[in-house]
């Protein structure tokens, strides 16, 4: 199989490589794939709560190096994003900037849905945490 | 020493041709062309006495008589040639056959259209180091079971199946007993009556021989093997194989094979202590790696790991100054991983992590170390980058976690 150079230059100097604190209320985490499908992505975005911009991405994938080069390129995608823009990003955009060949889309598609699966989680906990913080008792006047 | 790159390790693929063979190959190209069959001048007999020269140093590769050496294209025809011959041949006596569900495609995919036309056939499971149950087998035989098909050693896993046991068996059941034996042939000692083989495949190209060009031994005593032909035409090879014979390559073949049985002896010594150094090596650099198959029963020049928590395409990648193949989905077209490694029962993900070595006449100590040690950094950086080696440190157990698995 022959490689675009960007998915080669992705899987040699992948970016964003690592992990993101995953109990922080202001991360969200996406753990997508399978280890018997011979992919698995984990993709983390680290939200600034008061603009709602991904600050940082990360992320860690077992995959080809096709999948590799999908997820190291949608982190760098997704930082300076909004969370609505995030989720705009679509598989066929990844597709077109690694030109990945046919066999290889489902590579993209992991991507996209690693993102979706981290802001999900993202949105989650956000929810979770302002309803927490809705149950303390209102200090009174 | 400087190493010359790409470095190729995929001897079960194909092997170059020797010199030698090559050598002796090129007369037959343009002063020595003519045809064997021509009977009434010098040009056809000098083909023909290269022709049974030829079939004489292949046979006594394998301990066989020369006229018990049916030249072929190669392997996959005579599989397809034993297979589908016998079926069509003793098909008043019976419509069962068994295999294993590690062959090769030739054998299995010529099982599955017998299948399609009737026949019935038993795919033997294997066990955990690639072997199959002998008890398994004999539980299997019928009295409608006119062939045993099983290979000699796996061209993934390089598993030595019980030949002379499966040969034994057979023989005492009166069943024909055919094996594919083009990764065993040449390598290691392969004696058709010591295995009581009744028909065994044989590849060229796999022993240091030119491509396109293989045969299939065919027992002539005790029992007479007899096969219906699957190409019909001029009745050369005995009637079991038309076509004019590929005599340069059959030149090329005897050679090669002659080569072998001179050489076999010290080259595999050679092979095996390489071999050991390359897995002795992984083993003291890199931890949880896993090697697929029977160490014991194996051909001394494979080795197969399974490098946990990478993928094997992936693997490729960074070694991709070094010619090896691996049994990940990612790099064959099914986007299947290895079904051979699957019947091991391994699990699909370690199918999916796993490096196929193929050592051979021209490896040396200098390109183990540089394979050694270029897969040591490539496993330690994708392991850095792995969601799965994380969580393994983190204590997970990865088989019970669930996983998003529909749509992929």
């Amino acid at each position: 199989m022959a490689y675009s150079s960007k998915v080669i230059d992705h899987y040699e100097n992948p970016r964003n490589v690592g992990s993101l604190p995953k109990d922080d209320v202001n991360v969200g985490t996406g753990l997508v794939g399978a280890p018997e499908c011979g992919d698995v992505m984990k993709l983390q975005v680290k939200v600034n709560p008061d603009t709602g911009v991904i600050d940082d991405a990360k992320f860690k994938t077992f995959g080809c190096g096709s999948a590799i080069a999908s997820s190291s390129l949608a982190t760098e995608w997704l930082k300076g994003k909004t969370v609505d823009q995030a989720l705009a990003i679509k598989n066929t955009e990844i597709v077109a900037e690694l030109s990945l060949p046919p066999v290889k889309i489902h590579c993209s598609v992991l991507a996209e849905d690693a993102i979706k699966a981290a802001i999900a989680d993202y949105k989650k906990k956000q929810a979770a945490a302002n309803r927490a913080e809705q149950k303390q008792p209102q200090p009174t006047a | 020493m400087a190493i010359k790159l790409p470095i190729y390790m995929d001897y079960h693929a194909t092997t170059p041709a020797d010199p030698r063979v090559v050598e002796a190959m090129i007369p037959y190209f343009t002063e020595h062309f003519g045809n064997a069959a021509s009977r009434n001048h010098p040009f056809g007999w000098e083909a023909e006495e290269a022709v049974e020269k030829a079939r004489k140093q292949v046979a006594d590769l394998i301990g066989a008589n020369a006229k018990e050496i049916v030249f072929t294209s190669g392997a996959t025809e005579s599989d397809n040639l034993a297979i589908k011959g016998v079926a069509e041949m003793y098909r008043e006596k019976g419509n069962h056959i068994i295999t294993a569900v590690t062959e090769h495609k030739a054998v299995i995919d010529t099982c599955k259209r017998l299948e399609k036309e009737g026949y019935r056939v038993t795919y033997l499971p294997v066990q955990k180091d690639g072997r199959i149950s002998l008890d398994e087998l004999k539980a299997a035989i019928s009295d409608k079971t006119i062939l045993i098909t099983i290979m000699a050693a796996n061209n993934e896993i390089g598993v030595l199946q019980p030949i002379a046991e499966i040969g034994a068996i057979a023989k005492e059941k009166g069943i024909l007993f055919h094996t594919d034996a083009v990764q065993m042939v040449g390598k290691v000692p392969f004696n058709v009556n010591d295995l009581k083989v009744d028909m065994a495949s044989l590849s060229a190209h796999k022993i240091y021989g030119p491509k396109g060009v293989g045969a299939l031994y065919v027992r002539r005593r005790n029992p007479r093997v007899l096969l219906a032909p699957i190409i019909d035409g001029g009745g050369h090879e005995r009637g079991m194989r038309s076509g004019t014979l590929n005599v340069t390559g059959i030149v090329g073949f005897g050679k090669a094979a002659e080569l072998c049985r001179q050489e076999m002896a010290s080259e595999s010594e050679r092979l095996r202590k390489l071999r050991d150094y390359l897995n002795d090596k992984l083993h003291k650099n890199l931890d949880e790696i896993y090697v697929n198959g029977s160490v014991e029963h194996r051909l001394p020049h494979n080795l197969n790991i399974s490098f946990a928590y990478v993928e094997g395409e992936s693997l490729l990648m960074g070694i991709n100054d070094v010619a090896v193949s691996s049994g990940s989905a990612c790099t064959s077209a099914s986007l299947e991983p290895s079904y051979v490694l699957k019947a091991l029962g391994a699990g699909d993900d370690l199918a999916h992590s796993s490096i196929r070595f193929g050592l051979g006449r021209w490896t040396t100590k200098e390109e183990v170390d540089y394979v050694a040690d270029k897969l040591t950094h490539v496993v330690t950086r994708l392991r850095e980058m792995s969601p799965l080696y994380e969580l393994a440190k983190e204590g997970v157990d990865l088989s019970t976690m669930q996983w998003q698995t529909e749509g992929h």
